[in-house]
């Protein structure tokens, strides 16, 4: 019986998948390091710009980089279940972070938690039902200067009182609301 | 004979001139303003915009907008300098669009000061010469040269109004000649440093330049020292007058995006001189001669690092800037790196040639978006103009830096955790040894040093390791950023020598504790460090003293504690950290820190026995001793120290259930009552778990078994009747 | 390069030992064997239990001994009262986190955690508080996870990365809530895991065990012998390993009493599993010598390792075309059981229950693959049992293994050639497969026996054998790392190989995932345990007369009666297999 050298092999297909589900710029940051020495060491990069991009690291994603970049999936998800910057569920359109590092601590943090909890009805670590907010904590942002804190996107506010917390809420709120107006007049 | 280098810098240095000329800013008035993330957060961007909207309608082109980054003086923020040439710099604090709007019209426009707003007060007196005599180690034995000048002053009749007097650490004009001989006299705004050895030179001054307005020249000093351009600017402000500005020295000063100006201050030229030298043992020997401790806390002699990488026979090496800075509360690192990211490059630079490494990596926590983009920003200037990349300054050598991120682990600031980050892999450690400078990154020698330490390497360069040495103490050189918090009335970044007072920090800088309260601790280190108590407080601050005191230096944070912070509570905050950062690889970190925490949720909650204390004390030791690395070796640090120093109150919390700070809710007793209870029934209405019990008009009673303790009858009672014991 | 010798005291006995020697190593020339968990000596070094923690003059923490490397003058205390508090204080903090079902957990008896609980003394419980909670992964076909007892150790992401390149398993998550797993936590069977079970091999404790068969063939034993027949083949490993589990020295060789054992359990038949290893060779070195002839599809890779056959077709799918066809031994034998036995026993296969006894985890995923099941849905193997399994069936039962007597496995289906004892050793089967290849090229009745260039033990062997005029390159790796650097050195396109003989486990078969976990005074994959078992198959094999598997008269007789031609039409249908690539892909 003959063995013809049949085409075993599943790459094309597998790679063809993989591109079809990570934007451009992020195939061209893994091209760019393929062959460089050490390219592993860029999955922190990678992950950054997949989560920069679609807000989480989705499994469709993470599996995408580990077969482009070639680097083992458990090491991919290893990596970031580790690193507390990454998520793994989708986010809300805007990250509300409160700062409960010392010094926000002493001056109060855990009082402008529990109002935003109750503003919000979610938890740490949750999203509001609109999607519209998430709710994380985070370590020290490096402004304890104007204690205690809290970051909206990229957005640094402090020091910030239950009160203000609440107007802050409602200015993001508000924002949104307009937008919306907007975008259904259009 | 000409060098390559020195003529690579010369031609820098003219370039940068000619693009500042151009910009054509000298002559105008500069409106300062700080483009730093707290300064962000406080709302600069909107004066800036603010100020912008005022120049283009006032149609006035003789006004200049100028970037800079933080001075330190966060609480104070956004803050905004406004500079006419050949008038006093004045600064505003807590600047918004409305005293923008006030500044313009009345100080810009028709040079009316508005004392009101001025930072710190520093425009209540008005003065025409400051005098600001320095009182650093060398200097500091010619005091009586002080009290002659003020006792010759007030003979002359010369009093306030005309003549400010100060004091300042040092300016680093000194050296091993003028030590015992000469002091040196920085006089605003004349921007001149003078060195004076007799009473005959006080005289000089006081007739030529303050009475005749001109300035001495035989006793003006040529070169330009560490700290001249921030006090020029700053030294009328006494939060900054007994700091003296190494690391920070151009924090506040400098447009941290533009490289000409870190070339017009001063910038390269230590890079320069190092490379023109063609001897990185040089650079190395200058390090150790400098004293120079690590500044991430571990405190052991930079230049001894250096020469351990440098002596390895493997010639791949590389260096590292830990730019981690996890430590809650401490937030120095990322001041330097947003407000003098060119000065932390060219350290780099320096230690990569000293060293011989061909490779440098940026190790930024992502939280810190600025800092990233002004390190990005940097190292692109410096590559375009041939500072990084290949043939260094024409030296023959060429060395790259690229940015890494970090994720949120704070473990990652540990050496070998920092290291399998950068590999790409989860950060845990590595057990040491090999130590990273004989196998470190990629299993090739690796020198990690943290961002201060490199900020202070230009300045060891320009002005000695000599100099910098006799800055501190006898075990360490120079001066140590710290990110002072807590309950203190003013909060920022405080630079001062290595064994300064801690209290000197704390009331002189510090301002005091917030709401006058007594002062019940002071906690340095961060996670891994212990308690200073109150009666300690004029311990010096160095690394030995701190080690000894069952604390460590850290990374520079120092929180300040009242009588009003529960020290059980604090440590428990702390291991919370600790736990929840702990990267789970060893044993006693993982298990340990979680028993401990929950020994500490026990008895925070009311339900301890005295014999938790032993099993504390038992799981403390065992991480002590047996973890892999520092954070778990040192998590422990904050429960020991609270222990011996604070032992009461945690048999307190024990044996009688109470925490007198009434910081520890679950302890804490609401309790209505009778006499000033009216029954209003407002508590009522508002408890969560409806423990309250009464009709209207009488006195209202909880239920102590079901009460949750969350403190709103408390909050919402319009007569005190709701006690809290 | 002199080996500059260093002089240390531990516990006040000096010692001279060489550079680069760590504190463990050193205390173990004294005699001292420091409690250890984390640590083995074919992994990377980890430090991460810290049970082997010693008090070293100078320092205030302790060092762990199997990561410190000694430096002239060095003070070590190894027992001192700090160290034994710490020591046990350390496993009693992982018994705090670990389920207490001691009594009725499979490791009981010998599990490494329980071991130094002992031996350090925990008596008592003081750091008690909240438990990780994690469900059982039991559906894999292989391998079985149960996170709760899992102490963290690393030992099976060490395995799976360094020596089964691989890269399954990582920890996933940080601090208490650590968790090791495949990529997302998914199951076993869904990750990119080869089945090859080297993870339960090395794991201290029962966070890894493998898919318990015991149960279906209790069950399969308890019914009437007119309801089912139930036979039983065993593989050449069994035969050199079984004593351990009774307490005979390790390479004894107790082939007749695990027959009788068998019997006992109650099988109706005891067949080995070398006669498929023989039939195997048959095929294979005919498939061979045809691929020669033609100069195509070169080298041929073997195929009796599933494991391997798991990593072709998901790391080297392109591969695939490579790869002898031949069915593994185990599958061979079953498949004849099925068919040829069931004819000549006048049975409906249907009624026939066929199990198997390998060192191996992944013939447990292999029975149920589907390319061997026949037309109706049944599998031709129903169940496979580990080493460790009949073990304590064995044990269960009662039986006295000892002191049985010598029994003989059933004809025809249990003559075999001491080539198919070999097997079970890497290199084993390029051996066999040499010994009949040589005689067909050769032409000559007596061929080369002993290729001793194919033996020992280490990762990759390579040789240049030169038969008859033709040059033949044949490469032996066992552990697939080694795999893959012969894979991709013969894919390069340098050196031409021709035949390349591929075992999963790192030492071979006799080191499979399922076999005894070594006595507790072994170092679990030291590699003396290979070479000791192994030596046990040669040794049977040098004892055989028949020790060419093309002169075992049963497989003669096997291909006149039933099967006509090698690689013919009736061999290709029963005996031979295809594969695919297989999703999630490898990374490699």
């Amino acid at each position: 019986m003959s063995h013809a050298i049949a085409n075993t092999d599943n790459w094309a297909e597998v790679k063809a998948a993989c591109e079809a589900v990570l934007p451009k710029h992020i195939l061209d940051f893994i091209e760019a390091n393929h062959g460089q020495a050490h390219s592993e060491s860029q999955l922190i990069a990678i992950l950054h710009l997949v989560q920069g991009h679609f807000g989480f690291l989705g499994q469709e994603q993470m599996h995408a980089v580990a077969q482009l970049a070639q680097i083992p999936l458990a090491k991919v998800t290893g990596v970031a279940t580790f690193y507390h910057y990454f998520r793994l569920q989708p986010r809300g359109k805007h990250i509300i972070n409160v700062c409960l590092g010392t010094a926000c601590y002493v001056k109060g943090a855990d009082k402008l938690s529990q109002r935003l909890m109750d503003e919000l009805g979610i938890q740490f670590g949750e999203t509001t039902k609109d999607g519209l907010f998430s709710l994380e904590s985070t370590r020290c942002l490096g402004t304890c200067g104007l204690a205690p804190v809290i970051m909206v996107d990229d957005q640094v506010y402090g020091p910030v009182s239950p009160a203000e917390a609440s107007l802050i809420v409602d200015k993001y709120l508000k924002k949104e609301k307009g937008a919306k107006a907007e975008a259904a007049k259009a | 004979m000409s060098n390559p280098v020195t003529e690579f810098y010369q031609a820098l240095i003219a370039r940068a001139d000619q693009t500042l000329a151009e910009r054509g800013d000298a002559g105008k008035t500069v409106i300062q303003i700080g483009s730093a993330t707290c300064e962000h957060a406080a709302g600069s961007l909107d004066v800036m915009d603010e100020f912008l909207k005022h120049i283009q309608s006032s149609g006035r082109e003789d006004i200049a907008i100028h970037k800079t980054g933080c001075t330190g003086r966060c609480s104070k923020e956004p803050i905004v300098g406004v500079l006419t040439p050949g008038k006093p710099p004045v600064k505003y604090e807590r600047v918004n669009r409305e005293v923008v709007h006030k500044i313009f019209t009345n100080h810009i426009q028709k040079g009316i000061l508005l004392p009101e707003h001025a930072l710190d007060g520093s425009l209540e007196e008005e003065y025409q010469y400051e005098l600001i005599f320095c009182e650093g180690q060398r200097c500091g034995r010619l005091a009586n040269l002080k009290t002659y000048f003020e006792s010759k002053a007030k003979e002359a009749g010369i009093g306030r109004g005309v003549v400010k007097i100060d004091t300042h650490r040092c300016f680093g004009t000194c050296s091993g000649e003028t030590e015992g001989k000469a002091t040196h006299i920085l006089v605003r705004p004349s921007k001149v440093i003078y060195r004076v050895y007799t009473e005959k030179d006080i005289d000089e001054i006081l007739d030529q330049h303050i009475l005749a307005g001109k300035v001495v020249e035989r006793l003006a000093i040529k070169e330009k020292p560490v700290a001249q351009n921030f006090f020029d600017l700053y030294a009328d402000v006494k939060f900054f007058n007994a700091q003296n500005r190494v690391a920070m020295r151009n924090s506040g000063i400098v447009d941290p995006e533009s490289l000409e100006e870190y070339l017009k201050f001063g910038g390269f030229r230590a890079l320069a001189t190092s490379l023109s030298k063609s001897d990185p043992e040089w650079v190395i020997n200058e390090v150790l001669k400098a004293k120079l401790r690590g500044r991430g806390g571990g405190g052991f002699l930079t230049g001894k690092k250096w020469q351990f990488a440098a002596a390895n026979e493997e010639k791949t090496r590389y260096i590292v800037c830990n730019g981690d800075e996890g430590d809650p509360g401490a937030f120095m690192d990322r001041g330097m790196l947003e407000s003098d990211p060119f000065n932390i490059v060219e350290g780099m630079i320096i230690g990569a040639y000293a060293i011989g490494a061909c490779k440098g990596f940026y190790y930024i926590r992502a939280e810190y978006p600025l800092a990233i983009k002004r390190i990005e920003n940097a190292i692109r200037k410096c590559r375009e103009a041939g500072l990084l990349g290949e043939n260094v300054m024409g030296s023959g050598w060429s060395f790259d830096l690229e940015i890494r991120l970090g994720a949120g682990a704070f473990v990652c600031g540990e050496e070998t955790a920092l290291i399998r980050s950068i590999e790409g892999e989860r950060g845990q450690p590595k057990v040491r040894p090999p130590f990273p400078t004989t196998r470190g990154l990629w299993g090739k020698p690796t020198c990690i040093n943290n961002v201060e330490t490199f900020a202070n390497i230009s300045a060891i360069i320009n002005y000695g390791g000599d100099w910098f040495a006799q800055v501190g103490t006898q075990a360490s050189g120079g001066t140590k950023v710290f990110a002072l918090a807590g309950k203190v009335k003013h909060t920022g970044l405080v630079e001062v020598p290595l064994g300064t007072p801690l209290k000197e920090v704390v009331f002189t800088i510090g301002g005091g504790v917030l709401d006058d309260k007594a002062l019940k601790a002071i906690q340095t280190g961060g996670p891994a460090g212990g308690f200073i108590p109150a009666k300690w407080s004029d311990m010096e601050v160095d690394f030995d003293p701190l080690a000894k005191a069952g604390s460590i230096m850290g990374s520079g944070g120092m929180i300040v504690l009242s009588e009003e912070d529960c020290m059980v509570d604090i440590s428990k905050f702390y291991l919370t950290f600790t736990q929840e950062e702990s990267c789970g690889k060893c044993t006693p970190c993982r298990e340990g820190t979680t028993r401990m925490l929950e020994i500490l949720e026990k008895i925070t909650s009311g339900k301890g026995e005295l014999s938790d204390l032993d099993r504390l004390e038992r799981l403390a030791r065992l991480c002590q001793q047996t973890s892999l690395c520092g954070l778990g070796r040192a998590a422990p640090n904050p429960i020991l120290s609270s222990l011996k120093h604070f032992r009461e109150e945690y048999v307190e919390h024990i044996v009688d259930k109470k925490c007198s700070t009434k910081k520890c809710v679950a302890l804490i007793r609401y309790q209505i009552n009778p006499e000033t209870c009216i029954g209003c029934t407002v508590c009522a209405r508002n408890c969560p778990v409806e423990c309250i019990t009464g009709t209207r008009k009488e006195a209202h009673v909880i239920d102590q078994e079901r009460c949750v303790k969350c403190g709103q009858c408390f909050e919402v009672c319009r007569f005190d009747a709701v006690e809290r014991i | 390069m002199t080996d500059k010798m260093i002089n240390i005291t531990i516990d006040g006995e000096p010692l001279q030992v060489p550079a680069g020697t760590t504190v463990l190593k050193a205390a173990e020339k004294l005699g001292i064997n420091i409690p250890r968990l984390c640590y083995h000596p074919n992994l990377s070094i980890e430090g991460a239990c810290r049970v082997c923690v010693t008090q070293v003059k100078g320092f205030n923490h302790f060092l762990t001994a199997c990561s410190q490397e000694v430096w002239e003058g060095m003070d070590i205390q190894t027992n001192s009262p700090e160290i034994r508090q710490a020591r046990r204080d350390i496993v009693e903090l992982l018994l705090d986190n670990h389920p207490k079902d001691c009594q009725t957990c499979e490791r009981d008896g010998n599990c490494e955690l329980q071991k130094q609980a002992y031996r350090l003394g925990v008596r008592e419980r003081h750091f008690e508080g909240q438990r990780k909670r994690y469900p059982v992964e039991d559906s894999g076909k292989s391998v079985v996870r149960n996170p709760e007892k899992c102490i963290l150790c690393g030992r099976c992401v060490r395995v799976c990365a360094e020596v089964q390149g691989v890269n399954n398993l990582s920890q996933h998550g940080r601090g208490f809530h650590t968790v090791v797993g495949p990529a997302n936590l998914v199951n076993m069977d869904d990750s990119v895991c080869i089945q090859c079970g080297q993870c339960v091999a090395v794991c201290p404790t029962a966070a890894f065990l493998e898919q318990d068969h015991t149960e279906r063939v209790w069950e399969a034993l308890a019914l009437p012998r007119d309801v089912k027949h139930v036979v039983v083949h065993t593989a050449p490993a069994i035969r050199a390993t079984m004593g351990e589990m009774f307490g005979l020295p390790m390479g004894t060789p107790v082939t007749g009493k695990l027959v009788t054992a068998l019997r006992r359990l109650g099988f109706d038949a005891v067949f080995d599993t070398n006669f498929g290893a023989d039939l195997t060779i048959i095929e294979e070195a005919t498939e061979f010598l045809s691929r020669m002839e033609k100069g195509e599809n070169l080298p041929l890779l073997t195929s009796c390792s599933p494991g391997w056959v798991n990593f072709l077709e998901k790391f080297y799918p392109e591969l695939i075309p490579h790869t002898s066809t031949c069915k593994s031994p185990m599958q061979m034998m079953s498949t004849l059981l099925k068919t040829y036995y069931a004819e000549k026993k006048g049975l409906d296969p249907k009624d026939i229950y066929v199990v198997a006894i390998m060192p191996c985890v992944a013939k447990k995923f292999e029975a149920g693959r589907s390319e061997h099941t026949m037309a109706d849905g049944i599998p031709y193997t129903d169940a496979v049992l580990t080493t460790r399994e009949l073990g304590w069936m064995i044990k269960s039962y009662g039986i006295d293994f000892e002191a049985l007597p010598d029994g003989e496995f059933d004809r025809p289906l249990g003559v075999s050639s001491g080539a198919a004892d070999i097997f079970g050793a890497t290199g084993g089967v390029m051996e066999a497969a040499l010994r009949t290849a040589a005689v067909k090229l050769t032409g000559e009745e007596l061929g080369p026996l002993d290729f001793v260039e194919v033996r020992g033990v280490t990762g990759l062997k390579e040789a240049s054998l030169k038969i008859n005029g033709v040059e033949i390159n044949i490469a032996v790796s066992n552990g697939l790392t080694n795999a893959k650097h012969i894979l991709d050195a013969a894919t390069a396109g340098g050196k031409k190989y021709h035949l390349i003989e591929i075992m999963a486990c790192p030492g071979g078969c006799i080191m499979g995932g399922g076999q005894p976990y070594p006595p507790l005074d072994w170092d679990p994959m030291d590699p003396e345990i290979a070479r000791t078992r192994a030596k046990a198959l040669y040794d049977i094999d040098s004892h055989k007369q028949l020790r060419r598997s093309h002169e075992n008269p049963a497989i003669e007789h096997l291909y006149a009666e039933f099967l006509g031609q090698p690689n013919g039409e009736k061999a290709h249908e029963l005996l031979h297999t295809h594969y695919n690539a297989r999703m999630p892909r490898g990374i490699r």
